[in-house]
């Protein structure tokens, strides 16, 4: 009856699930808009530097907050989709999650290479530096930064189907597929 | 009879120039060894200056000691190679805001005229072009040195450099008051051919 409230079951989510989903929406969304944002920035803007030590810092976080999730996915159970009966669905919002993680992890792959091209590690908020671990190659991060203009354009219009998805299951299919990302239901 | 002269003093004339051709000596930028460098400066906020450099080229140049003013050179950069020894500005380097390597992946340097002057200075116009544009410019030259190597090739030296507004090459990013002007330095090391 009393299940743990941190973690999943076969038929919710549970504390951990639901607040990593919550708190990378939101630092994914805004680096998004950051990216954006800083590239157009002149010279002479003050942001000029600091967006961009931002978003590089944000971003190795939200890397190390993804590897905790995705192995925090893989190691407790996944709550079943709702109306199992309509494959369809299930099956793109399967193909969508997958898709999801594989865009994340592109996204910041890409974009730790594109920084660390010449050696130099990321500065995160002077808490410590992530190094730089491949050999210097100015080909290589100019791929790496078409990659993550690339990806981060399909990751945004991905974000957007899954959350019209989610809304649409909440309003027009009446489920509990949005509810049960928002709070840890009852069993 | 009359023929012959002619087709004689034609094969006399062209042997007399192909041999005065023959004495201006041709040499290729030492590449392999990189004794050549093609390397940039600019001021930063107008506090410091920026160096940097392209680490991808290719070149000639001929030069001839009994008329130095024949001498002529042709470089050619690839502008992906830009480097300024930071990932992110080489990467704002290669954009559109710069150089737009993309569009304009080569510059070039194709001398138009030789000038010496006194002690071993020297000025070489040419037309350069950059990001698309050609425009004539003038390098101060300064004949280094020449001689034989010591693995049995003979090598011969220049460097010259050039200041230039970026705008003239339709590079108009604001840098600030103090950085319009960039001085570039060709500093070259041929082998003789
Ligand atoms: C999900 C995570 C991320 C998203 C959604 C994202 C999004 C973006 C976007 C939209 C841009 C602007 C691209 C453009 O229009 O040119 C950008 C640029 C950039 N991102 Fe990210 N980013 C993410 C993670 C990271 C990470 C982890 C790093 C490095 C540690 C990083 C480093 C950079 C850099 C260096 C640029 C500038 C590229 C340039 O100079 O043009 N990003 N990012
Ligand atoms: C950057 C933004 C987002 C990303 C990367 C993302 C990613 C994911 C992923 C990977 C899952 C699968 C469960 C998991 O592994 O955690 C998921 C589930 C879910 N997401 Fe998002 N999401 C984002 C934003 C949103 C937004 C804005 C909404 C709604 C307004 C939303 C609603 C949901 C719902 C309802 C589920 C549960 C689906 C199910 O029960 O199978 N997500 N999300």
């Amino acid at each position: 009856m009393h299940s743990n409230q941190w973690l999943n079951t076969k038929d919710r989510f549970g504390r951990v699930s639901i607040s990593l989903h919550w708190l990378m929406a939101v630092v994914l969304i805004g680096l998004y808009l950051l990216g954006l944002y800083m590239v157009d920035l002149g010279y002479y803007d003050p942001w000029y530097h600091d967006s961009l030590s931002i978003h590089k810092a944000v971003g190795i976080l939200a890397a190390i907050l993804l590897v905790i999730r995705y192995l925090w996915v893989r190691f407790q159970p996944r709550p079943m989709h709702l109306n199992p009966e309509n494959s369809v669905n299930t099956l793109m919002a399967k193909a969508a999650h997958a898709l999801l993680y594989l865009f994340m992890f592109v996204l910041m792959i890409s974009g730790y290479l594109i920084s660390t091209a010449k050696g130099q590690g990321i500065d995160v908020f002077g808490l410590f530096e992530f190094p730089a671990l491949l050999a210097d190659s100015a080909e290589r991060g100019e791929l790496a930064g078409d990659v993550h203009d690339w990806v981060a354009t399909g990751f945004i219009v991905l974000v957007g189907l899954h959350t019209a998805a989610s809304l649409l299951h909440h309003f027009v299919f009446k489920d509990n597929t949005l509810l049960r990302m928002l709070r840890v239901l009852k069993s | 009879m009359k023929m012959k002269t002619v087709a004689l003093s034609l094969l006399l004339a062209s042997g007399l120039s192909v041999s005065q051709l023959a004495l201006a000596d041709d040499y290729k930028l030492d590449i392999k060894g990189m004794h050549s460098f093609v390397q940039f400066r600019i001021q930063h906020l107008g506090y410091s200056w920026l160096y940097g450099r392209f680490n991808d080229f290719d070149g000639q140049f001929s030069y001839d000691e009994k008329a130095p003013e024949k001498a002529s050179v042709n470089v050619s950069i690839k502008t992906t190679s830009v480097d300024s020894n930071h990932a992110e500005r080489d990467k704002h380097l290669r954009g559109e805001d710069f150089l737009d390597v993309d569009k304009f992946p080569e510059a070039t340097f194709k001398s138009t005229a030789y000038k010496p002057g006194s002690d071993g200075k020297a000025s070489l116009e040419g037309e350069l072009t950059l990001h698309g544009v050609t425009k004539p410019i003038t390098l101060d030259v300064e004949e280094v040195g020449a001689g034989k190597d010591p693995w049995g090739g003979f090598r011969r030296g220049f460097i010259g450099t050039t200041t230039f507004a970026l705008a003239d090459f339709g590079i108009d990013y604001n840098l600030g008051p103090a950085s319009k002007e960039v001085e570039l330095t060709l500093s070259v090391e041929g082998i003789k051919q």
